[in-house]
């Protein structure tokens, strides 16, 4: 490496200075760390009004589940909303980048946010990273065009579809959507109908479960209900609750406060320039 | 899965030119799905007619349900040259116990078994019978189901599926089987396993039979295709609103 006085800073996107010693570690057998996968079973369906997301709740970080509650559908704009299926902090960072970005754009032109121009910005990201941002994404909304419904893989490719599933799951959920999607459906149908998809995912897929949540967008109007249904509850509570040993002896009870008032300096030094 | 039994040569020589490999490394011509399910008076089975080589689909009337005995239906999915040793091995077995003649006959759940040991001793040699098969039966008024794989898993269950049916088929069936199914709601409940597997399996055709065995005995369908439904408005311009989408 040349020793240049000048230090160019790199230029961003994906630094692929390891690879050749990963692939050399993972020859040796050396196991590459587990991400902290969403497992997942995701889905949305366009009923007569508009577009009805779901998800299930478990994270799982290899064969543990690291999350037994956590949050699938992520917002986009007022009236996008997006589920994340793959790593989570893929999923979670996508998204909230392309909501910022969004945000942005409406405060540029005024006008209600459309969601192609949401799947736009996520794949093209996501092709720029070349499959390595590893978020599948189902992106659901209503805007003046209409209601929309996109499935976004970790290439960049996208589907535009009336009904759609991703995730471990998505084999056993799309078997429900299969069956029973018909067009048309009103909100209350749509509904059971997602909540019948995640449910069979969470039941027959080891990498979902927990909770069923939902979100509802219609034109002008959204409702995110999250833990729609709850199938899987804590049955069993020991009656007898947590107790310590009998012979842990209490000795000495201090309790001391934290410092809870912060000491403001006036005039201090200006910020540098 | 490359070491030879017989290596009496140098461990590394993988060129030895003493034998080719005879065993089974990979499956040529191949069987989708089987799906079975119990019903009110035996077992109703039901697969497709496609065997596939690699992506091609080669043959369309492949026959991958058959009688054995007078108690017992198989279907199997996997290589057909497989199926077609282990239907011989079978005649065997059912021409052996004819030859006792002594009113008994084998059940399904001895087929079962007899078919778990010849598919767990292959195993155990390195040499498969690359199939997945769904056994199904009536003897004496009890009804039997029961699936062995091609390493030996086997169990026994009132719906079984193979290869892509354990993700599309199960979810369904364990939502809405039920105990004493009439024969038009068995089929109906198959039909609708086997119409998710036409859209969403890759190596899936539109021509199935579906088998039924009871007490009487076996009955295989004529062939015949399920009606698909493909006018969903987003399919008809999908791209109207995602200009470089499809």
């Amino acid at each position: 490496m040349s020793n240049s006085a000048i230090d160019v800073p790199p230029k961003g996107g994906f630094s692929f200075d390891l690879c050749r010693r990963n692939d050399m570690l993972s020859k040796k057998g050396v196991q590459p760390p587990s991400y902290r996968k969403t497992g997942t079973t995701i889905v949305g369906l366009v009923f007569q009004d508009g577009v009805i997301l779901g998800a299930d709740t478990r994270a799982t970080e290899g064969p543990i589940v690291c999350d037994k509650n956590c949050e699938k559908i992520h917002y986009m704009a007022p009236n996008i909303y997006c589920c994340g299926a793959g790593t989570a902090a893929d999923t979670e960072a996508v998204t909230d980048m392309v909501s910022s970005q969004l945000q942005l754009h409406r405060y540029h032109t005024g006008r209600e946010s459309r969601v192609i121009t949401a799947l736009t910005l996520l794949k093209k990201h996501l092709f720029n990273y070349q499959g390595h941002v590893s978020a599948a994404l189902v992106l659901g909304g209503v805007d003046v065009t209409g209601p929309h419904l996109h499935t976004i893989y970790p290439h960049g490719s996208t589907d535009t579809l009336p009904f759609a599933t991703m995730g471990s799951g998505s084999l056993a959920a799309m078997a429900m959507f299969e069956s029973k999607y018909k067009e048309g459906l009103t909100r209350d149908e749509g509904i059971k109908l997602v909540v019948e998809a995640i449910c069979s995912g969470i039941f027959n897929d080891l990498g979902s479960g927990s909770n069923v949540d939902v979100c509802v967008i219609t034109k002008g109007h959204k409702e995110y209900l999250r833990n729609h249904l709850l199938p899987n509850p804590r049955t069993y509570v020991n009656p007898k609750g947590f107790s310590f040993t009998k012979k842990t002896e209490v000795l000495l009870t201090k309790i001391t406060p934290l410092k809870e008032k912060v000491e403001v300096i006036e005039g201090g030094d200006a910020m540098e320039e | 899965m490359e070491m030879l039994m017989d290596s009496s040569q140098a461990e590394h020589s993988f060129l030895s030119s003493v034998t080719a490999s005879e065993r089974t490394l990979n499956p040529y011509v191949t069987g989708t799905s089987v799906v079975a399910i119990k019903y009110k008076d035996g077992i109703l089975m039901a697969a497709d007619m496609g065997g596939s080589y690699g992506y091609t689909l080669r043959y369309k009337s492949v026959e991958r349900l058959k009688p054995v005995g007078k108690h017992s239906l198989l279907g199997a999915s996997g290589e057909i040259s497989d199926f077609q040793e282990i239907l011989r091995y079978l005649d065997e077995l059912i021409l052996y116990d004819n030859m006792w003649d002594d009113g008994n006959s084998l059940g399904p759940k001895e087929v079962h078994s007899y078919l778990t040991r010849v598919m767990y001793n292959r195993r155990n040699k390195f040499n498969p019978l690359w199939n997945s098969l769904i056994l199904g039966g009536v003897k004496n008024g009890q009804k039997y189901l029961g699936m062995v794989s091609m390493i030996g898993v086997n169990f026994e269950d009132n719906h079984v599926a193979t290869g892509f049916g354990n993700h599309l088929a199960r979810p369904i069936l364990r939502d809405e089987w039920h105990d004493n199914l009439s024969f038009e709601d068995g089929v109906k409940l198959l039909e609708k396993c086997m119409r998710v597997l036409l859209y969403r399996d890759t190596t899936a055709v539109n021509k199935l039979q579906i088998a039924k065995i009871t007490e009487e005995g076996v009955t295989i369908s004529q062939p015949y295709s399920l009606k698909t439904f493909w006018g969903y408005s987003a399919f008809q311009n999908p791209t109207v609103h995602a200009e470089g989408s499809w």
